[in-house]
């Protein structure tokens, strides 16, 4: 009978007769500077400059595509005197406004789905009738309700709001790992405790979607809306400075416009929501 | 004679699936004293991780009672804590000191010192010292299990009870964890029930055993003094075919076991 035997690899075997091998090499700098999001996406926002630039100059009519330098000089001209800036804040309280009772409408919503069957019928009823429905196509039924004012606006961005926050929560609700709900239970927790505790937390990465989306969708809605009948809320926002712009041929201030639109959408999902996912959800492990 | 500590009286469990009405378990009746360390043992479909739950309070008997300290359990409570199988029973939003101190926070009502001086006392018991502060996801699947013991320790329950929480481990993780496991008992005599589908570690782990036949479960056998061949690989070895004949031989040929 033969024992098993052992051969032990010996030294200049193990290190194919050169000196120890590579276990780790530092990345070169440029190597290093390309691996950050940002600094990839800087460069393709100045190459998309460049080329802003370069074809409005090409084209040499200010009337329909200004370059970049005659809409940044119109921007902080209407940034310098104000104007802008108090447009920006008109529609950014409206909009505030309309996302917190559509965020807290949502809570309630889903709060009496997850907690009865007929609610959760409900709330799926609701959001199957009214989720598909632009925001948008309600503001001839709200200007007839609500008037010529800034409570229709409130009105279709609470619609724009509601829907996706409490489909959103309501997914995440039932994601809930049923591990987690034992837990939570086994701690003696129930009612709103149980849900506040357990199912918020757990739900976060869906409920964060919610709130991300429904930000996209008021802005737009926003936005859209104020192009339509801005001007009667006494101060008009955003959408109405582009509208305005556009009827006196202001057209590098109708880009300007556009360009504040866009960054500060930008600026709340990078900034705001980004912020927040760092302080939660990839701090928690929960989403990479 | 004195009131068992646990008293699960001939207890049915019945589970409904959209078929069909399942029978778990069939007029099960065992008890637990105070520091016991009882093992449900039996193969899969005996019911054993159901009627885990009936003790914790997740499923009401469909016939029976069980009773812990004289007193019938309605539903889950912190006077019985669970261990979970699965990784996923920490709260990841929460790090491994606030995922031991919270319970104590909202069922036993601790001031937050309180709660933190006791929740980091356990967890250095269980040798997680230096990932107190760590998040839940940072942490090896044998780590998780230990926050899970420490936690059910630390609210000093009546009862753990624990479901397969070695199951999902590697072999080498599951043997220091049973190691451990019984050295913490050694510190505090609790009271553990715990299920597990392994005969090796229900001799390991156990004082006494419950065996279980499958589909419905109904008590075979209960097995005394199981600690008696503690470091005797041999006695345990001799113990591990016994019971193995005892669950498979007799009913192997007729009973083959269909997967799901």
């Amino acid at each position: 009978m033969s024992e098993p035997r052992i051969i032990l690899s010996s030294v200049d075997v193990m290190n194919d007769g050169m000196d120890q091998p590579e276990v780790e090499r530092q990345l070169s700098v440029t190597e290093r500077l390309w691996n950050h999001a940002a600094l990839r996406k800087t460069v393709i926002l100045i190459a998309l400059a460049i080329i802003w630039e370069l074809y409005a100059r090409h084209l040499d009519n200010s009337l329909l595509f200004p370059t970049l330098s005659d809409t940044l000089k119109a921007l902080f001209d209407h940034l310098a005197d104000g104007s802008l800036l108090e447009r920006v804040w008109t529609s950014v309280k409206v909009l505030l406004i309309g996302y917190a009772i559509g965020i807290v409408l949502a809570g309630l919503l889903t709060a009496i789905a997850i907690n009865t069957r007929i609610g959760t019928d409900l709330l799926e009823t609701l959001t199957a009738m009214f989720n598909p429905l632009p925001a948008i196509a309600l503001l001839p039924l709200a200007l007839i309700w609500f008037g010529l004012g800034a409570a229709s606006l409130v009105f279709v961005l609470v619609h724009s709001v509601l829907w996706a926050v409490a489909l959103n929560t309501h997914a995440g609700f039932l994601s809930v790992s049923p591990t987690l709900r034992m837990v939570g239970r086994n701690y003696g927790l129930r009612g709103l405790p149980y849900v506040l505790r357990i199912l918020v937390p757990a739900a976060f990465p869906s409920i964060l979607t919610g709130l991300k989306v429904a930000w996209a969708f008021a802005w737009r809605t926003l936005i859209a809306a104020e192009l339509v009948f801005g001007v009667a809320s006494g101060k008009g926002g955003l959408g109405w400075f582009i509208y305005e712009s556009r009827t006196v041929l202001d057209i590098p201030a109708v880009f300007a416009g556009l360009l504040t639109v866009i960054v500060i959408g930008l600026a709340v999902e990078n900034l705001g929501f980004r912020l927040i996912e760092r302080r939660t959800v990839r701090m928690w492990g929960v989403q990479s | 004679m004195a009131e068992p500590l646990l008293d699960v009286d001939r207890v049915t469990l019945r589970y409904k699936t959209p078929q069909s009405l399942v029978t778990a378990t069939h007029r099960v009746k065992f008890r637990v004293e105070r520091s016991d360390r009882y093992v449900l043992l039996g193969p899969s479909g005996c019911g054993k991780s159901t009627l885990l739950k009936a003790v914790g309070g997740y499923l009401s008997p469909g016939e029976g009672t069980i009773r812990i300290n004289g007193k019938k359990v309605e539903g889950p409570g912190a006077d019985r804590m669970m261990v979970f199988q699965e990784f996923d029973q920490l709260l990841p939003w929460k790090t491994v000191a606030e995922n031991v101190a919270f319970p104590l926070r909202v069922a036993r009502k601790l001031s937050k010192a309180e709660a933190n001086e006791r929740a980091r006392a356990y967890i250095d018991k269980v040798n997680l010292t230096k990932f107190a502060d760590s998040y839940t996801h940072t942490l090896s699947g044998g780590m998780k299990q230990r926050v899970a013991i420490a936690r059910g320790m630390a609210m000093e329950p009546d009862i753990l009870l624990m479901d397969e929480p070695f199951a999902a481990l590697d072999a080498l993780t599951r043997r220091r964890m049973q190691d451990e496991l019984l050295q913490l008992w050694e510190d505090t005599r609790f009271t553990v029930l715990f299920v597990t589908h392994s005969i090796a570690e229900a001799i390991r782990i156990g004082s006494r055993i419950l065996l279980l036949s499958p589909h419905p479960g109904r008590v075979k056998a209960e097995i005394e003094d199981v600690a008696s061949v503690a470091g005797d690989s041999a006695r345990a070895g001799e113990l591990e075919k016994t019971i193995d004949n005892l669950l498979f031989a007799t009913d192997a040929p007729d009973v083959e076991e269909v997967p799901a």
